[in-house]
């Protein structure tokens, strides 16, 4: 990294996944009809190359432009978004060529997506935030409708291009606002201009605050701003679902902690009670509509809501603590929701997903192998040891209970035994109900079955050792909050 | 780093559950291998108990042969596990009991062979991981891991409603012990709070000053998640449910161990980390205690279902065991454990020959059989032992803890003892009656004049059992003395803290009055 000028290091990451994106739209330009490439690997190389690049960059403290930081924080979520990516890639190779997806526009669509989050996780500055926010943006309302000729599809892309420009625009307006009072969209100086304020001088302050708030519970799907969580979901196919519900969810997290942490951290005593409402009630409402959902997908859907609930906790608890139990709770829930849409996507057929509860009936039967992987992700979604899940979650209970938040922690660990009741049912399913008709045999392909194995072995590495990875967690809020 | 003797005892059945899993069976035709590989795994397991036992210095009450790890130093969260006299007994009953239960799943289970025997022993892990755990942390870790393998065992090979009742047992469970999560980590932060360091270290916490209030609701959280896996009235519906449902292995295992989980629990958690609140509520757990005594012996009474009233009087002896407890006296707590030992003992063996009978005839009604003691006399003979076992009759294992169980609840309250009392009798009635139903009389049933009697694998299975119970019952000075010490402890903390507490008056926010007077 030395040979590279101090100035541009910190963009580095996102360089090495915007070549490769751009390497991948060459490829099918000059791919032949018919003609089979691994454009994927193309996306595995270059989000191999953000992984060095952030590794090299760690403690580095780095800063390009005065608007993209290359603190741990957002090396951290940078190297969970890399990992999502390469697991979204690896599955991928085998839904792209049974579904008839492009594969060309598809790796592409990824690797933008994933230059947003990776800016979006980086960026120190409200507009740079917006810009990144839209570049992920589009790129995932594309990828949610990519299989045209699936009305379902269709609808939840427009569902989610209409309700997400709408809350783009909620943050425009917050921004703008931002910068109406403190003139200034650099993190930093509207953190210095606000510390100095007091909110009886400053009434709008409120307003700006809410209306970011807006437009980040859009993008993390918080209650009551979740509406599009579960169509989108749902229509999209299933590997895309994955790495919406992990990617931007991360990303998003990572923007809104840095926001909130950092510039907005002097009104917390104002927006804490806020956000222990919109915890409360994604917690609650995402694992008991959870319960009533027959689709898997959608299920899921619910609770992925849940989980960002769990991740408001960390948030409102606000100490070091809590900090770091976002970003380890965003890094075990990011491999153990991608592992089970990744199950689920293999197991769909072209014309059919596939995704219905019945649709797992004994599954063991025929398939041990998957079942045991989703029993494990479905566990560790549930909470239970010795998997990621369960470190993570008793990771932000731990943050919620020392900042003296016993009533979020209660009905955080109450709603995660209702979620528990959920995730059983696809075991009943899977395991304890016999299927009607024989199951069609479906073949894995290596490169699936790899991602799938790398990332049981990581939910259980999460599970039993998690000591590294919490204490990288830890060093990366000791930079900057 | 070495392993000790206390690491070997759980990681040896991981490793045979790891081994088991190599073992490709697709069309079931190693089945015989599994099973042997199972109970030799097992086997070694109760080797490595003894072993441990062996070793052990019964004169100390510390615990021994500690091992410690630090496992996530940020929050002083260690590997940390021992034995003192009471977790070193129950860790030898889970060792002697899993064979036993490999034992009557080795013909009545004939689908999926491999996977239950992997979850049977990862089942025996986590059990006796629990139970050696000196690391909140840890033990939570266990307890709740636990869990999983006994979902898989009751939910795939369980009888006609397994479905409900694995997923009741769970969920039940986690609902109670995830309050105990919170309760835990409220620890650690009070503990954060005194010395500047977050600790999961059972014997730290032990030393820790709670404010009354605090051990209030943290008492209350532990006891819950106790309670439920006792199970305590009115905590208890599931547990018919669970060991109906349950294949035999499952429900041995169950009885013998699992609701041991409970009331050890009690032992070595909420009622010495919260002695105030523990002086507080005993009262009303005795009181719940004896109407389970009690109600659980109605209930057993008029059952149809021979597993039914098997479950229904654990529930009833799982009183007496809590009623020990609550007495906080030495006597009580001793026949506490000791009535944990022969309650897993005998409610084991009950759940093994009930088994037994319903592999054979595939039900499990009372009114199906009548006479069996012509078609089987050696199987019958074992029953009657075990039943007289079950109900207490001096000589054998039940009459030791619950005599001393009696004893300690007399020098506390004798009012609790009257309610007690009624409950032995009452077991008398509605064992020997189910007894006389099955057994005495003219064969009722043509289908069971031909009933074959013990074969070789049962009888591998019941001999133990009633060899044990009868050493038990004549020799319980070889496991009262090694728990002695343990026990004398763990009283002698309670009721140092409860003096303390009683001299200094100052007692702010209390709930009601948490400065009981205790005798």
């Amino acid at each position: 990294m030395r040979s590279i000028p101090a100035a541009i290091q910190a963009i580095v990451p996102m360089l090495s996944v915007a070549l490769a994106a751009l390497a991948c739209m060459a490829a099918e330009a000059f791919r032949e009809k018919d003609e089979r490439m691994p454009i994927g690997g193309l996306g595995i190389v270059g989000l191999i190359g953000a992984a060095i690049s952030a590794a090299f960059l760690w403690n580095g403290n780095t800063a390009s432009f005065g608007v993209i930081s290359g603190d741990n924080f957002g090396l951290f979520v940078t190297l969970v978004l890399v990992a999502v990516g390469i697991l979204t890639i690896m599955f991928s190779s085998q839904v792209v060529d049974r579904d008839g997806i492009p594969a060309g526009e598809y790796y592409t669509l990824i690797l933008f997506a994933l230059v947003g989050m990776i800016m979006m996780a980086t960026a120190t500055d409200l507009l740079v935030i917006f810009i990144a926010l839209e570049i992920l943006s589009l790129a995932v309302y594309v990828l949610t409708g990519i299989r045209r000729e699936d009305a379902r599809a269709t609808e939840a892309a427009f569902k989610y291009f209409l309700l997400g420009a709408f809350s783009s625009a909620f943050f425009l307006y917050g921004i703008a606002f931002t910068f109406g009072l403190t003139g200034s969209t650099h993190l930093d100086r509207i953190g210095s201009y606000l510390a100095a304020q007091s909110l009886s001088d400053n009434p709008l302050i409120l307003v700006a605050l809410g209306l970011l708030l807006v437009g980040f519970a859009f993008k993390i799907s918080a209650v009551p701003f979740h509406m599009w969580t579960p169509d989108a979901y749902e229509g999209a196919p299933a590997i895309v679902t994955g790495f919406m519900s992990t990617g931007v969810k991360a990303a998003a997290f990572a923007a809104f902690a840095r926001v909130f942490l950092s510039s907005f951290e002097p009104f917390s005593a104002d927006w804490a009670p806020i956000v222990w409402v919109i915890a409360a009630a994604t917690m609650i409402l995402g694992t008991v509509v959870g319960v009533a959902q027959t689709n898997l997908k959608r299920m899921l859907a619910y609770s992925s809501i849940a989980h960002g609930g769990y991740l408001l906790v960390g948030l409102v608890a606000a100490n070091e603590v809590g900090k770091a139990a976002i970003l380890f709770y965003l890094a075990a829930y990011a491999i153990t929701n991608l592992a089970a849409f990744g199950v689920i996507a293999l197991l769909g057929a072209r014309d059919r997903a596939n995704d219905e509860l019945r649709d797992y009936a004994g599954l063991w039967y025929s398939h041990p192998g998957l079942s045991a992987l989703m029993t494990v992700c479905l566990l560790s979604l549930g909470g239970l040891p010795p998997t990621a899940g369960f470190i993570g979650k008793w990771y932000i209970f731990s943050a919620a209970v020392s900042a003296g938040y016993y009533g979020l922690a209660i009905i955080g660990v109450l709603t995660s035994v209702i979620s528990v009741f959920f995730y059983l049912r696809v075991v009943v399913m899977m395991y304890m109900q016999e299927r009607g008709t024989e199951a069609p045999r479906i073949h894995i392909n290596a490169v699936s079955m790899t991602a799938l194995t790398v990332a049981i072995v990581a939910i259980f590495y999460l599970g039993i050792l998690p000591t590294q990875v919490l204490n990288l967690a830890a060093q990366s809020i000791a930079t900057i909050f | 780093m070495a392993i000790g003797l206390l690491s070997i005892s759980w990681l040896l059945p991981v490793a045979g559950a790891a081994l088991l899993l190599f073992i490709g069976n697709a069309d079931g035709r190693r089945d015989r291998l599994i099973r042997w590989v199972t109970l030799i795994v097992s086997i070694a397991v109760f080797a490595v108990t003894l072993a441990m036992w062996a070793s052990f210095n019964a004169g100390s009450p510390e615990f021994q042969l500690v091992e410690r790890h630090p496992w996530i130093p940020a929050f002083g969260i260690d590997y940390y596990i021992g034995v003192d006299g009471i977790s070193l007994l129950l860790v030898v009953l889970t060792g002697f009991l899993t064979p036993i239960a490999v034992l009557s799943s080795w013909i009545s289970i004939e689908k999926k062979v491999k996977e239950f025997f992997i979850f049977l022993l990862l089942l025996e892990a986590a059990m006796i991981g629990v139970f050696l755990s000196l690391d909140l942390f840890l033990f939570y870790v266990f307890w709740d891991a636990m869990l999983v393998p006994m979902y898989f065992l009751i939910g795939i090979w369980g009888y006609d409603q397994r479905i409900y009742a694995a997923i009741k047992f769970m969920l039940y469970t986690m609902a109670g012990s995830v309050l105990m999560l919170i309760a835990i980590l409220g620890l650690a932060y009070l503990h954060n709070a005194a010395t500047g360091s977050y600790s999961f270290d059972l014997l730290k916490l032990y030393t820790l000053d709670i404010a009354p209030r605090t051990q209030f609701w943290f008492f209350l959280a532990f006891a819950v998640a106790f309670a439920i896996k006792v199970p305590l009235f009115p905590f208890h519906t599931w547990l018919p449910d669970a060991h109906v449902q349950a294949p035999t292995a499952g429900s041995v295992i169950l009885a013998g161990v699992l609701l041991k989980m409970g009331t050890y629990g009690f032992v070595r958690f909420a009622f010495p980390l919260f002695p105030l609140a523990a002086a507080y509520f005993a009262p009303w757990i005795a009181v719940l205690a004896v109407i389970g005594i009690i109600y659980g012996a109605l209930v057993a009474m008029v059952q149809p279902d021979m597993k039914k009233l098997v479950a229904y009087s654990s529930v009833s002896h799982l009183g007496f065991v809590v009623l020990g407890i609550c007495a906080m006296n030495v006597n009580g707590m001793q026949g506490a454990v000791y009535q944990m030992l022969a309650h897993g003992v005998s409610t084991g063996g009950l759940f093994l020959i009930v088994g037994m009978l319903s592999d054979r005839r595939h039900t499990r009604l009372i009114s199906e059989f009548g006479g069996l003691k012509t078609p089987m006399p050696r199987l019958t003979a074992a029953f009657m032992l075990i039943t007289l076992a079950s109900i207490g009759l001096p000589g054998l294992n039940g009459f030791i803890g619950e005599f001393l169980i009696m004893l300690g609840a007399f020098r506390w309250d004798p009012r609790y003892v009257v309610g007690a009392g009624l409950g032995v009798i009452l077991s008398a009635v509605y064992m020997l009656w189910m007894f006389q139903r099955v057994y005495y009389g003219k064969v009722t049933h043509s289908e069971n004049a031909t009933l074959p009697d013990l074969l070789p694998h049962e009888w591998g299975s019941v001999i133990p059992l009633c060899a044990i119970a009868v050493v038990m019952g004549v020799f319980p000075t070889i496991f009262l003395k090694p728990m002695e010490p343990a026990v004398t402890r763990v009283v002698e903390r309670m009721q140092n803290v409860q003096t303390l507490r009683v001299q200094n008056v100052n007692v702010p926010n209390v709930p009601n009055d948490l400065t009981v007077r205790r005798r």
